[in-house]
């Protein structure tokens, strides 16, 4: 959607252009900057890229001065995690007055919905130098949009992981309390707080949580 | 039966009708229940509304104006059914630039934007101003302000940071000033990394700061919805302007998953009780943020062409027609018609004079007469959206 509107004949979108960006384009190294502060993700999102073509693919991990920076080297797509606060600068460049280095935010063209919904749904945003060829583009955001959804699935995986050993460590923690507050083994004091969170309709960790959080008020 | 929305927000102190009309029950009453999605950016809201990820937002109030006019090139038009709240900016600069401006005398009296300008001028060479987003009111009053004094467009460079970031780069001596939404100034203060100039009320006494948008003609495909949602996030700002729901309000504002900082500063925007340097300087101010007072909600058409007029002027377009496009974007007859039902009086008019309320007077109403608050410019402009050019 946010591509060019008023074009000639109604035409719009990012996948229908007028060719009228330059003859030079189809030999060109088209050049992207992904914005990314972690380091391994803007790797893999770089590697990504690399086994989709030939580009001249440039990282920013800085937050400070990133429009001046983007503008400075002039890319013809921005790749961004749609998370992050600073796309809002990034906005900034879609106003600049330039209009044939104007960058659009690619969000989406609604004339391909799949890459739409795709982009959307691996938190992916691009901002596309208007008048880019829609054929050059297609692939680099495919690899793109591939590689966030990679990453996001790594990223709530990592999430439930350190959830469940949190969890785990305060369940041992409860259990140590119950076995010197009560003077039981481990096996029963475990059958005890599965028993409390079955009585109480509550889950296991949170009453694991609960016993600790009242065992250290009490301290 | 209740029927789900979801709306779409920015975690800022002016999403409070939002998450209080679905926590408070105002939704409820209405047969609403509002799934809340909280969004990172204002680009991403924006696209959020775009793309029918939701069904309304809380949106600044500049960015329907601008995406009528073609700004930005998206295809997708937003409407304003309603103000969520006047004002809730407040300027700030960098504790460094304070330093000079208290030795050149300035006094940080917090209510005299031409003295605050005019040292802030004198002690800066150039500056360096961020604002959170390029079309947003902020921008237009920090613009508006510093060209009525005189100041050298070329010694100023407003830039795009992101609130939740204002602080931390005013500290790093990325920007020297700001303009931002409550509580993101109160926390520069709280870091130590600059001092309170002015409130963004002292610059327009009555701005539009954000609206509540839905994409055009949703509200009318859907008046049932539109108009339950009005009404709950109308009642909602009712309670909140309520001075003895202040403290309560700041609470509710900070439990998990809504606002992300303590509720002392969240409470010092809404009372107005404002500490304006790390010294603990306190200063007074009335409408620091308005949610409801004085037909607060009430989506002035001069309001979208004052927009429309200053947009067209920082971008080379035609400012009468711009400022007449622009001024229907913001739905006054889809308000009234929608709030009537709760009893409320509504202006007899659409458009104002924006600006020629000095204090609060009296008006024609739909029955009969309501007081306006005062709606000045500091430099006592008044603009007809008639006659935008002058």
């Amino acid at each position: 959607m946010f591509a060019a509107v008023g074009l000639p004949h109604g035409r719009s979108g990012l996948f229908n252009w007028p060719e009228y960006r330059f003859a030079a384009d189809m030999t060109q190294r088209l050049s992207i900057v992904v914005v990314e502060k972690d380091r391994e993700r803007a790797m893999l999102i770089v590697d990504g890229l690399r086994d989709a073509g030939n580009f001249d693919v440039m990282v920013i991990a800085e937050e400070t001065g990133l429009a001046r920076r983007i503008a400075q080297r002039n890319p013809d797509l921005v790749l961004i995690d749609a998370g992050n606060p600073s796309r809002d600068v990034l906005e900034e460049l879609t106003l600049a007055t330039a209009p044939m280095q104007r960058p659009v935010a690619m969000f989406v063209d609604q004339s391909d919905g799949a890459m739409t919904k795709a982009a959307i749904e691996a938190g992916m945003s691009a901002y596309v130098v208007d008048g880019l060829r829609a054929d050059r583009i297609k692939p680099i955001l495919d690899a793109a949009i591939a590689r966030f959804h990679m990453l996001q699935k790594m990223r709530i995986e990592v999430a439930e992981t350190r959830r469940a050993l949190e969890e785990r460590k305060v369940i041992d923690r409860a259990k140590g309390i119950l076995m010197r507050a009560r003077g039981i083994g481990e096996e029963q004091a475990y059958a005890l707080l599965r028993k409390t969170a079955m009585d109480q309709g509550r889950k296991l960790p949170e009453v694991a949580q609960a016993l600790v959080m009242t065992a250290d008020l009490l301290k | 039966m209740t029927r789900t929305l979801r709306l779409g927000y920015v975690p800022l102190l002016d999403a409070a009708p939002l998450l209080l009309a679905e926590a408070l029950g105002f939704a409820e009453e209405e047969g609403l229940h509002l799934n809340l999605h909280p969004a990172p950016s204002w680009a991403s809201l924006r696209d959020m509304l775009a793309l029918s990820q939701v069904d309304a937002a809380q949106m600044l109030s500049p960015v329907p104006v601008a995406m009528a006019l073609g700004l930005g090139r998206s295809p997708t038009r937003f409407e304003a059914l309603s103000v969520l709240n006047l004002n809730g900016n407040v300027i700030g600069v960098s504790q460094d630039l304070a330093v000079r401006m208290r030795a050149q005398g300035h006094e940080f009296g917090f209510d005299d934007p031409r003295c605050a300008g005019l040292a802030l001028l004198a002690a800066a060479g150039q500056l360096r101003i961020g604002v959170p987003f390029a079309i947003s009111m902020h921008r237009e009053l920090v613009q508006y302000w510093l060209a009525a004094l005189g100041a050298d467009p070329a010694r100023l460079d407003i830039r795009t940071v992101p609130p939740p970031q204002m602080a931390a780069a005013l500290a790093a001596g990325d920007i020297d000033a700001f303009c931002v939404g409550e509580p993101w100034g109160s926390v520069a203060v709280e870091i130590g990394a600059g001092a309170l100039l002015l409130p963004g009320a002292a610059l327009w006494a009555s701005a539009p700061e954000k609206v509540l948008a839905t994409r055009l003609g949703w509200a009318e495909a859907e008046p049932g919805l539109a108009g339950a949602l009005l009404r709950a996030i109308w009642r909602a700002g009712r309670w909140l302007d309520a001075v003895e729901n202040h403290a309560v309000a700041s609470e509710l504002l900070t439990s998990p998953g809504r606002l992300t900082v303590s509720p002392d500063l969240i409470e010092r925007a809404l009372t107005g009780r404002m500490v304006i340097s790390l010294q603990g300087q306190e200063r007074q101010t009335d409408r620091l943020i308005v949610f409801h007072a004085g037909a607060a909600n009430f989506p002035w058409r001069s309001q979208a062409a004052w927009i429309g007029a200053a947009l067209a002027r920082r971008n080379g377009l035609d400012v009468a027609q711009t400022s007449k496009t622009a001024a229907a974007v913001f739905r006054s007859d889809l308000y009234r018609l929608h709030l009537r039902s709760t009893g409320t009086d509504l202006p007899a008019a659409s458009e104002k004079l924006e600006g020629a309320l000095a204090s609060s007077t009296a008006v024609a109403s739909e029955r009969g007469q309501m007081i306006l608050p005062a709606d000045r410019f500091f430099d006592a402009r008044i603009f007809d959206p008639s006659a935008p050019l002058r």
